[in-house]
């Protein structure tokens, strides 16, 4: 939540340093330096993992694909574990930043659902195991927003909500939103209709009250905005503080996400890192997590230990008719990444 | 001489934090991703007026906020009974001692919608005070941050007068208008400049208050900055590009405030 950002940033200057130091921080043993999501993970798991195995965890956050890119193509920081999404794990692969796992270290792989292994993003499954999984859909206050204008991607552009809007604050999912609302492909690569879809997020811009990737927690929490568009799990977080709020999916469509843990580069503790991925496909850790975070888990051990309720929700493990409205982020070409860069730049920095 | 021995590692200090860094953000702001020489990122530099604008803009708002409630503040300070002085320094520094993050969090909860204020305000019957995430809560959250910064210099200067240039004044028959306009504020300018220089500065090149109160909506060159290094358009050459021109502007600006200041004694230039 609030202190996410708080953390990441210092996290983030704090590596800056060490890494400005000289080389510092690369301890060869007994150590694993795992990237991952602000608010992503039980913390009691590894403390769990330490006592379990001896090895000690320095954890940090990010709170976005694009931040944990730039820190990785930065250098200088030193990562053993990184959770990336789907899209930004082909940008990885295909720019050759990640190490082949050795799935010999990684018996718990079994336990993934078979539904994602071999994925578009990594398909003779090399590089990445499963984390958690998802869908994004909109976020709303029962109380403030009526129930006739539900239903589509439209409500963030709903002019009787001026003010009260808040859009979700990286490239990827913002322009996909606004290509989807168009009736365009996520992963199109037509430069025409993703400028077209600036344009239209250009003229959300008016009506908005903020962009925001984890501090949408404390805007739907509290009733500071009455819309938002965030990952289902997270909804389920914030629906425990704050029962008047309401999800749907966008009948255009949505996005479904896989987050998967991977091995960057070079790193220094490629052993233990895959320890570490083990330990956070057994039962016992996976369990934790998804009961603290409430995204869907790929663990197969996991989802049947659930209480049946959660395991049965249409939103969290959605049957076939949701499925096919969804559409995962495929890699894109370089000259695409470029255009998405310079157009975000473009919309942020418009008054 | 023996004082070179102690400029030892003063010098290597700089070199290697602040020359070499300067150095290599001129490297970056002139080549492209493969490494060849270029003047593009210079030359898509124009689309960045509005936001190169508005961060001069926000930062002399701020700047001028903090003279107008540091000046008063630092004059009656500097004037005040010791013991009374040493609690209102300790007050105006004891924020400093948290972290700057958290300070500025707390304005986002103070201020949010539904934050203490708004609260506080609507069970009185007052209307609600709407500033998150626009440009007035950016400049509040500098104001709030960066104030110290000008009342500490400003105290230390007024408070090194000489009491007997005052005295003279007086014995002159000047009043207490006379003196301290005569006197007493002349005498402090260069507190003043030192104020501005550090209000300025930061204020100008700041992405954190506005990301956090202004809700990504006013982009100040910092975000701008930010985001082509750690943000969601991964372009570090442009990034470089852009600080150096903003770098150049402050520079000229505290070179202009300088001569605006001069025979009064001068201000700290970075």
């Amino acid at each position: 939540m609030k202190r996410t950002l708080a953390i990441a940033v210092s996290a983030t200057l704090l590596t800056g340093l060490l890494a400005g130091c000289g080389g510092g921080g690369s301890a060869s043993n007994g150590e694993v330096n795992v990237y991952n999501w602000g608010e992503y993970i039980d913390e009691s798991v590894l403390d769990d993992f330490e006592e379990a195995t001896g090895i000690k965890v320095n954890y940090q956050m990010y709170d976005s694909n694009e931040t944990m890119y730039s820190m990785l193509a930065g250098g200088g920081a030193e990562y053993d574990v990184i959770i990336p999404s789907d899209y930004m794990i082909a940008r990885l692969i295909s720019e050759d930043m990640l190490e082949p796992l050795d799935f010999d270290n990684i018996p718990n792989f079994s336990d993934i659902d078979p539904e994602l292994k071999n994925p578009e993003y990594d398909p003779e499954n090399l590089y990445s195991v499963p984390y958690m999984w998802g869908l994004m859909g909109v976020i709303y206050n029962t109380t403030m927003v009526d129930e006739a204008d539900l239903g589509s991607w439209d409500l963030l552009w709903n002019e009787k909500y001026t003010g009260d809007i808040v859009m979700i604050d990286n490239s990827r999912d913002a322009i996909g939103i606004a290509l989807k609302s168009l009736g365009y492909s996520y992963n199109t690569t037509d430069e025409a209709q993703i400028i077209e879809a600036v344009e239209k997020l250009i003229e959300q811009k008016g009506i908005l009250q903020g962009y925001a990737m984890d501090q949408i927690f404390g805007k739907m929490e509290g009733n500071n905005a009455a819309i938002g568009t965030y990952y289902y799990g997270d909804y389920l977080t914030m629906l425990e503080n704050n029962p008047d709020l309401g999800f749907y999916i966008p009948e255009e469509g949505t996005n479904i996400y896989v987050d998967a843990m991977c091995i960057p580069k070079g790193a220094a503790n490629k052993e233990n890192a895959e320890i570490f991925i083990d330990y956070m496909c057994s039962t016992e850790a996976g369990l934790k997590n998804c009961e603290e975070i409430w995204y869907s888990t790929p663990l197969l051990s996991v989802r049947d230990a659930l209480d049946p309720e959660v395991a049965s929700d249409p939103l969290a493990y959605p049957d076939s008719s949701i499925l096919a409205k969804c559409e995962s982020y495929a890699g894109l070409p370089q000259n695409i990444l470029d255009l998405y860069d310079s157009e975000w730049t473009r919309l942020k920095s418009m008054t | 001489m023996k004082s070179k021995g102690v400029a030892v590692p003063y010098v290597i200090w700089m070199a290697l934090f602040v020359v070499i860094p300067l150095i290599l953000v001129v490297v970056y702001a002139f080549t492209t991703r493969t490494g060849g020489f270029t003047l593009e990122n210079f030359a898509s530099m124009g689309q960045y007026v509005g936001v190169f604008g508005r961060s001069f803009l926000l930062a002399l708002v701020a700047t001028l906020v903090c003279i107008l409630l540091g000046y008063p503040l630092a004059y009656l300070l500097a004037r005040e009974q010791s013991r009374l002085r040493g609690m209102a320094t300790l007050l105006i520094m004891l924020p400093m001692w948290m972290n700057f993050l958290l300070r500025t969090y707390s304005w986002v909860f103070l201020l949010e919608r539904n934050g203490f204020f708004n609260t506080l305000l609507s069970t009185l019957g007052l209307p609600k005070l709407d500033i998150i995430d626009t440009s007035a809560a950016v400049v509040l959250g500098m104001v709030y941050n960066f104030l110290p910064f000008m009342v500490l210099p400003i105290f230390s200067v007024i408070e090194k007068i000489d009491p007997r240039v005052i005295e003279a004044a007086q014995d002159l028959g000047a009043n207490d208008r006379q003196v301290f306009r005569r006197i007493v504020f002349p005498l402090s300018l260069p507190g003043v400049l030192s104020g501005v220089t550090m209000v300025f500065i930061p204020s100008v090149s700041t992405f954190v208050i506005s990301k956090l109160l202004g809700g990504g909506m006013t982009l100040l060159l910092g975000d701008l900055i930010e985001m082509q290094f750690l943000g969601a358009a991964y372009n570090p050459h442009l990034g470089s590009a852009i600080s150096l021109v903003m770098m150049v502007i402050v520079l000229a600006c505290m070179g202009i405030m300088n001569r605006f200041g001069e025979g009064e004694g001068e201000a700290v230039v970075l």
